[in-house]
């Protein structure tokens, strides 16, 4: 387990980082961040870059800041910071909740925001509850900066739209505020943790009545998406057990056979199948922390 | 031996005391020793199931900064060394064509060594070896041991155009079949048993250092036995004087059966080193390990019971596939054989029983011993056959297990099928276990939870092992190249100390733990004056190693024979002293004295120390103070237990929760109940990943699947239930310890206890099997896919 040659070099700060991306943009290049992603698969030569540009000692881009209308969170900020922070909690909760379920402590304490955005792995968590809190992506390039709405951001498995030359600097998340909860819930592969299916929800609930239901999975197809059918059917549904089990039939209802991952963890068939048993389970979580018991009321038949 | 004031050691749960070394880190492994001059080795595997290699191209390769080597399977051959690893095990009319430790022309299996490197560092051999240029023409490959018999199946070895490497039966097929013609009920089940990747914590490392003027070539190595090892160097690969070899064995993390074979590898480190002079290392990476170690069961299997109306079991049978990988390595035909079919009938009496086995070549890794090696299928298969033959005689599973015991009175009992088993209490073992998780309270609970849509199922296995295949004479008989004794020396240091040098080769066990407990209560010296030490052919008399649950009640005795040598020796030099004869000196706690007259008294550490001066010895008695013993076990020795999972099963997600898990075993005496309990958990764990988890899986191609832990699922620590532990007691008659063996019992039992458990909770889905591993996908597609059931 030894990567090929590359060679390494370390940005102290964004603009360094940034003309090192200009600088071996002939070359295939790979950026660094926390690590836990890339060494894994330069170990593997699943990646084999010709450079490697280590951006995880660049201190500005970490960290959890209020904004006026929410959170910004800084790139390099490490899981763990998230999993920490009580503001996180508060004001993303199924992007707090799904960091959690990232990895193990270990994992936790390396692996970063930004990296596992930039990443695009099909089965890590964060990208589904991105889309969820809908987490505006801020990068930077040789032009400034620009901010990416996150359903136009991941294209495929290890596939986004950022260009080669830019990197994602920090998340811009609004706040869900007093009347809003989210959830994430995820079936874990049996061997490394990654989502078989993991999906994040986050919604407003005034007076027992959804309204502004985000739903969002990762690890079901490529990248992650919404869930437009689940949401359609929670928008004004009352907070019951029975509207809960109608909007999770609806999951995946959008995503053909084909697209759904056919993988040595899940058929396609099994993973549409998780899929609405994990919605359900996420929109139970969601409704829990409104204060609705809706998980041990007895299932409609 | 034990008296008032100093109390026995052996049955005292104490501390392992090798573990404060291997958890802080501090323990050495075979890679983390240097030598001076070291160099390292990256071997070249083939990425395909089956190929003809064209050409390979190492010039790219060899021009490369810090390689000092590259050689090729042909480089070998040229070298005239024997160069043909064969198994240990001859069954009759066994096909066995050469393993040659690289390949030449053809490739069986992907991972099998083509070239090696030998370069300064690890990194920069490894990154020569992905300069080879190979050209391979791949070819259909053999996958699948039922499908590796079809006529028009790819031939893995051209001289066995039908890839049987033996076809194996034992039983009686005709009476068999005659019981099975006049039963009341009959079940049968077409299951598969699945392919394990055996993973120690350490995978396998070997570090070579040939010294050219001596010709003496010294190996580390990830081994079990390093004896064997030695004797195969010698006389299988590489063709030098077994005299001239010295292999050690360091901390070993872990083996499970996958550390007792001779791989190509060490082989190829070993003849590296001669080629270069100088010491070669090499250390295997995880995936390295998962496509070329040695695998493990994978069985495909028809099994069938026969009940009479009482519900007495009438007969069984069984036609096995069992996969051997491309290669036979040293077990691998005894594995689904003798450990396998002579086990068949399980702790029933049962008149009627036949099992034939077919063992088949593919293109797939060598598949040998791991865990239980044949005693878990053959387990997994009659637990399962006598569940199903229960739920068809409408019986509850316990009652039928009960009712078809072997009684306590009824031993040594001749099980019909080649084994005499040495004692048992079955039934106690049972109602041990039921007492403990409350089987009736069980099945209310399940009754009521079924009425509100939740599915709770209770899983019972009762098992019997073998241990210890001995005496020498039936492993000869069964077609062993080798006898199944154990020695050790133990040897009474000029200060009066002790040090015990076994043949068996821990590797995780706590040996120098159980065995220094044994030697105390054997000489009556302290537990700190003794020392054991293990794993080194230059240290330790010839040995056969620590596998198959075979070091405490074979290793073991050998301990306590030595030790008893030591003591009527010293016996002689204290009636010498004392002026009396040896009959009249009485031994007890460490102290000899007169009979009758106890003031007059002589301790064994002072006698050893006199009889390293040779002052004071009886006329014509050598000096020193030490015996060798060779232990030839008279019979296996059988553990047995009573296991039970408790799950509850949804059945939206597939998802098993293992609610509770007990396990009642009887390993006989109980050297270090601690150690015991050490083992049953650990087993418990490894067959509870078979059970849920873990599954090797090559497409049709031979290319492997689950060449790694991101998808080759071992259990973590969250995924295992909390064990349950207790245990009766059913000393071994044979051995001088009473001791079992406790290795492989739960791995053994606890397979078919989930499984039993899972399929008793979708009974109401008509489900009555699901081969595992059961994953959320296999349950709930068992689920989907069950006509029969009345939800």
């Amino acid at each position: 387990m030894y990567p090929e040659n590359f060679d390494f070099h370390r940005a102290e700060t964004v603009d360094e980082a940034l003309s090192l991306l200009d600088e071996h943009r002939s070359r295939e290049t790979a950026v660094l961040a926390g690590a836990h992603g890339l060494v894994p698969r330069l170990k593997a030569r699943e990646e084999t870059p010709d450079v490697v540009v280590d951006i995880g000692r660049i201190d500005a881009l970490r960290g959890i800041e209020a904004t006026e209308s929410g959170l910004r969170i800084g790139a390099l900020t490490p899981y763990v910071d998230v999993v920490e922070s009580d503001a996180v909690w508060e004001q993303a909760t199924a992007f707090a909740e799904a960091t959690k379920n990232i990895g193990d402590l270990q994992v936790r304490n390396i692996g970063t925001v930004g990296g596992n955005i930039a990443q695009a792995h099909p089965a890590s968590d964060l990208p589904a509850a991105a889309l969820a809190v809908d987490a505006s992506i801020v990068v930077r390039g040789p032009d400034g900066e620009r901010e990416i709405a996150p359903e136009a951001f991941f294209s495929g498995a290890f596939s986004t739209t950022l260009a080669d030359d830019e990197l994602v600097t920090h998340l811009d998340v609004e706040a869900q505020g007093e009347q809003g909860v989210g959830a994430y819930a995820k079936r874990a592969r049996q061997s490394l943790g990654y989502a078989v299916v993991g999906v994040a929800v986050s919604l407003q609930v005034e007076d027992g009545v959804v309204t502004s239901p985000s739903v969002a999975v990762n690890g079901a197809v490529e990248h992650p998406v919404r869930l437009p059918g689940v949401e359609e059917s929670l928008e004004g549904a009352d907070v019951s057990a029975s509207a809960l089990e109608a909007a999770a039939a609806r999951a995946g209802e959008e995503l053909s056979e084909n697209e759904l991952r056919d993988g040595i963890d899940a058929s396609p068939a099994f993973r549409r199948q998780l899929l609405g048993v994990y919605t359900r389970h996420a929109l139970d979580a969601a409704a829990e922390r409104a204060g609705f018991d809706t998980a041990t009321e007895p299932a409609p038949q | 031996m034990s008296t008032d004031e100093r109390e026995s050691l052996v049955g005292s749960p104490i501390e392992r005391r090798e573990d404060m070394s291997l958890l802080t880190g501090s323990g050495e492994y075979t890679n983390d020793i240097d030598r001076r001059n070291l160099t390292h080795a990256a071997i070249l595997r083939s990425p395909h199931g089956r190929a003809r290699i064209e050409d390979i191209d190492t010039a790219t390769a060899e021009a490369m900064d810090s390689v000092h080597a590259v050689y090729t399977g042909q480089d070998v051959a040229d070298s005239d060394i024997p160069n043909n690893i064969q198994t240990g095990w001859k069954l009759p009319e066994l096909e066995e064509p050469p393993q040659r430790i690289m390949a030449t022309d053809t490739v069986r299996y992907q991972g099998e060594p083509v070239a090696v490197v030998v370069g300064d560092t690890p990194a920069q051999a490894v990154d020569a070896a992905t300069a080879i240029d190979v050209t391979y023409e791949q070819l259909p490959a053999a996958v699948g041991p039922s499908e590796a018999a079809d006529d028009d199946a790819p031939v893995v070895h051209d001289e066995v155009d039908d890839n049987l490497a033996f076809d194996w039966e034992i039983g009686d097929e005709a009476s068999t079949a005659e019981a099975f013609e006049s039963a009341e009920y009959t079940a049968s089940i077409d299951l598969t048993q699945q392919r394990i990747v055996p993973s120690a914590m350490e995978p396998r490392a070997s570090l070579a250092d040939y010294d050219s003027a001596t010709g003496e070539l010294t190996l580390w190595l990830t081994t079990q036995n390093p004896h064997l090892h030695r004797t195969l160097l010698a006389t299988q690969t590489l063709g030098i004087p077994e005299s001239k070899i010295r292999v050690i064995a360091p901390e070993v993390g872990g083996g499970f059966g996958n550390k007792i074979y001779h791989y190509p590898d060490e082989a190829i480190v070993s003849w590296c080193s001669m080629q270069l002079d100088r010491p070669v290392k090499w250390q295997a990476t995880r995936s390295e390990d998962n496509h070329a170690a040695c695998h493990s069961r994978a069985h495909e299997t028809q099994g069938e019971i026969a009940l009479a109306e009482d519900g007495t079991i009438v007969g069984i049978r069984a036609d096995t596939y069992a996969d051997m990988g491309a290669y036979l390595q040293f077990f691998a035909p005894a594995v689904p054989t003798f450990m396998y079919g002579c086990l068949f009938p399980g702790q029933y009496g049962i008149p009627n029983v036949h099992c034939r086995v077919r063992g088949t070549f593919t293109n797939t890794a060598p598949v040998d011993a791991y865990r239980g090696a044949g005693r878990p299928e053959a387990t997994f298969l009659v637990e399962r056959l006598v569940d199903l033959g229960a739920r068809e005689a409408g019986m509850d599973p316990v009652e039928l297990r009960r009712q078809n015991y072997i009684q306590p009175e009824e031993f040594p009992f001749d099980n019909g099928v080649g084994l005499t088993y040495d004692s048992g209490d079955y039934e106690h073992s049972l109602d041990t276990a039921l007492e403990k998780v409350d089987y009736e309270e069980l099945r209310e609970r399940q009754a009521e939870l079924r009425e509100e849509g939740r599915y709770l199922g209770i899983g019972i296995v009762g098992y019997v092992e073998a241990c210890g295949i001995g005496p020498s004479r039936t492993a000869d008989e069964l077609g062993s190249t080798i006898g199944l004794w154990e020695s050790s020396v133990v040897r009474f240091n000029s200060s009066g100390t002790v040090t015990a040098f076994c043949g068996t080769s821990g590797h995780g066990q706590g040996h120098e733990t159980t065995f220094a407990q044994i030697v105390s209560d054997e000489l009556g010296v302290d537990y700190e004056d003794i020392e054991i030490v293990e794993g080194d052919t230059d240290q330790t008399p010839e040995g056969r190693g620590s596998y198959g649950s075979r070091s405490g009640p074979v290793g073991g005795s050998a301990v306590v024979s030595s030790s008893r040598k030591v003591v009527e020796k010293a016996r002689q030099i204290a009636a010498h002293q004392l002026e009396v004869t040896p009959k009249d000196v009485e031994f007890e706690d460490g102290t000899f004295s007169i009979a009758g007259a106890p003031s007059r008294a002589v301790g064994i550490q002072e006698i050893a120390r006199e009889a390293y001066t040779g002052f004071n010895l009886p006329d014509g008695m050598e000096p020193g103070l030490e015996a060798t013993a060779f232990y030839d076990p008279e019979n296996y020795t059988y553990p047995f237990g009573t296991h039970v999972a408790v799950v509850e099963v949804d059945p939206e997600s597939g998802e098993v929760d293992v609610q509770r898990y007990v396990a009642v075993d009887d390993v006989g005496t109980q050297i270090n109940p601690r150690v015991v309990e050490g083992q049953v958990h650990g087993g418990v764990a490894q067959g509870i990943g078979q059970a849920l988890y873990e599954g090797a899986e090559y497409d049709e191609t031979g290319n492997l699947r689950t060449d790694s832990f991101e998808n080759y699922a071992v259990p973590a620590a969250d995924q295992i239930p909390t064990i349950e532990t207790d245990s009766t007691v059913t000393p071994c008659p044979h051995n001088p310890l009473g001791v079992k063996g406790v290795g492989e019992a739960g791995a053994i039992a606890s397979p078919p206890a989930v499984v039993n458990a899972v399929v008793d909770a979708l009974e109401p889905f008509g489900v009555s099997h699901i081969d595992m591993p059961l994953t959320p996908e296999a349950v709930w597609t068992a689920i989907h896919e069950s006509n029969g059931g009345d939800d």
